[in-house]
């Protein structure tokens, strides 16, 4: 075993003849996939091989995903994949096959090679996937009885990124397949660092941060999703103010329509963007908290705008129900924020809902009603 | 800057030090330095860190780590609470065929 040498075969357009697997139980991934460079003949067949650059349309499929577009099927085939010229002594790194996932992978190992075991955890990223257990043993074992990964490394170690720990017992992987699972660090871009002091991790390296950086690329998708919402409820305001003001529909839905469609709008930048952005900036620990803060700011801040005449009663009255509905829904969009940070317990996410979402709601619903209430005794 | 924390004294993380070998896996793990290694196990030392994410007690092979661990997200929760879509938030698919139910995309 210890000196097979592989063959390289550069060219993709000579891989696509049938596979010279001896073990024809091997699973192969598809040489096909847009990212696959070339082949590798290697002793479970001829395995797909990629290259640490990524090319313009991974980088252009990463900002799709980030945006929303085509997220749930940016995938890469499971199975074993070759990173440039390994042989049976390389390292075996083990990814999702979550797209992103596998190219922060391979462009972190720029200049080296090694093996990729991709395991199915059905486009989800490496720390989601293992929190839900697709990303864990039983695949491992799977994966790596599937890809006869046995015969083609004559180690047995494998390197997983430490994020994938909670569905991973590296010691059941070790009595089950005989493989020994070293966690690597949280961040893929550590790894040569990792590699270099001899498999060993800094605290920086084991520490999840969450950065203004890593907050910011999560903003699209949030705002994405608030803004489908969005739309429909703006519509509805609108209209309503139309239909319930004092005048006739149009001037009713630009005095009050247009200013409730902004407000709103507000609302929504308060929560899923200025939220993620200024996070460890805003006080209180409670996410709805964070957004409650910034939402009587913003509806402060429009109702000076607005020069509502607070002296007659339908002016006090809307402007208390924009002082409940902003914050309401600031609030409500900031909690949802948990799921995307780094930080949050899911006992903890439970005990704030407990009181956050009724206020929230009980907020919006007397905000709306007093917001009607101004309209129709304007 | 220093990790932000979350809600005190709410984290279901518990540590039988009776157990502990002081194998020391937990600390590779954590990804939030709740561990320390004490001169004959390791000790909890910033329980309100602890986002349980479970991947200490899956790891530790002497069992002496217990965590109700599970994805803190609210989109989640309130899917479960609603019987929506598995009980996932978002970044999955609902059923565990592959098939894209879910429409609630977030992290």
């Amino acid at each position: 075993m210890s000196d097979i040498k592989f063959p390289v075969i550069q060219e993709k357009t000579n891989c696509t003849c049938s596979s010279t697997a001896a073990q024809s139980e091997t699973t192969i991934p598809d040489l096909k996939q847009s990212f696959v460079s070339g082949c590798l003949d290697t002793p479970a067949g001829r395995l797909p091989q990629v290259s640490s650059t990524l090319e313009r349309q991974d980088r252009w499929g990463s900002i799709k995903a980030r945006w929303g577009v085509g997220r749930m099927e940016y995938k890469v085939d499971p199975g074993l994949y070759a990173l440039g010229m390994p042989d049976d002594k390389s390292l075996v790194f083990v990814s999702a096959n979550y797209k992103m996932s596998f190219d922060l992978l391979r462009q972190a190992l720029t200049g080296r090679s090694g093996w990729i075991l991709v395991l199915d955890t059905q486009g989800i990223n490496v720390w989601c996937a293992s929190g839900k257990g697709t990303f864990g043993t039983e695949e491992l074992i799977k994966r790596i009885e599937s890809s006869s990964l046995k015969i083609i490394v004559s180690h047995r170690k494998l390197i997983l990124p430490q994020l994938g720990a909670p569905g991973v017992a590296a010691h059941r992987v070790k009595k089950i397949s005989s493989f020994n699972v070293q966690y690597g660090p949280v961040r893929a871009e550590d790894l040569p660092a990792y590699l270099d002091a001899g498999f060993k991790a800094t605290a920086e390296m084991r520490t999840k941060t969450f950065t203004f950086k890593e907050r910011a690329v999560l903003i699209p998708i949030e705002l994405v999703e608030a803004m489908k919402a969005f739309l429909i409820i703006a519509a509805v305001f609108f209209i309503i103010s139309g239909i319930g003001g004092p005048l006739g529909f149009w001037a009713n839905a630009m005095n009050f329509g247009l200013f409730a469609v902004l407000a709103l709008l507000c609302a929504v930048i308060g929560g899923a963007v200025l939220n993620p952005l200024l996070l460890p900036y805003i006080p209180g620990r409670a996410f709805s908290i964070k957004g409650f803060s910034i939402g009587i700011v913003i509806a402060l801040i429009l109702l000076c705008l607005r020069d509502i005449n607070l002296s007659l009663l339908p002016g006090k009255i809307e402007a208390m129900a924009w002082l409940l509905i902003i914050p309401a829904m600031a609030g409500y969009l900031a909690m949802n924020f948990t799921g995307c940070s780094t930080y949050t317990s899911l006992s903890g996410v439970k005990r704030e809902m407990r009181w956050a979402l009724p206020l929230e709601m009980a907020c919006g619903a007397a905000g709306i009603v007093m917001w009607i209430s101004a309209l129709l005794i304007s | 800057m220093k990790n932000p924390v979350y809600l005190k004294n709410v984290v279901t993380l518990q540590l039988d030090e009776n157990k502990c070998t002081s194998c020391g896996m937990c600390l590779d793990v954590c990804p939030h330095e709740v561990f320390r290694m004490n001169t004959k196990h390791v000790v909890i030392k910033n329980r309100d860190a602890c986002m349980e994410c479970g991947a200490c007690s899956q790891n530790c092979p002497a069992g002496a780590i217990s965590v109700q661990s599970g994805v803190g997200c609210a989109a989640a929760v309130m899917n479960a609470m609603l019987g929506r879509n598995n009980g996932e938030c978002c970044c999955g698919p609902a059923d565990m065929d592959g098939k894209d139910t879910g429409k609630n995309y977030c992290c």
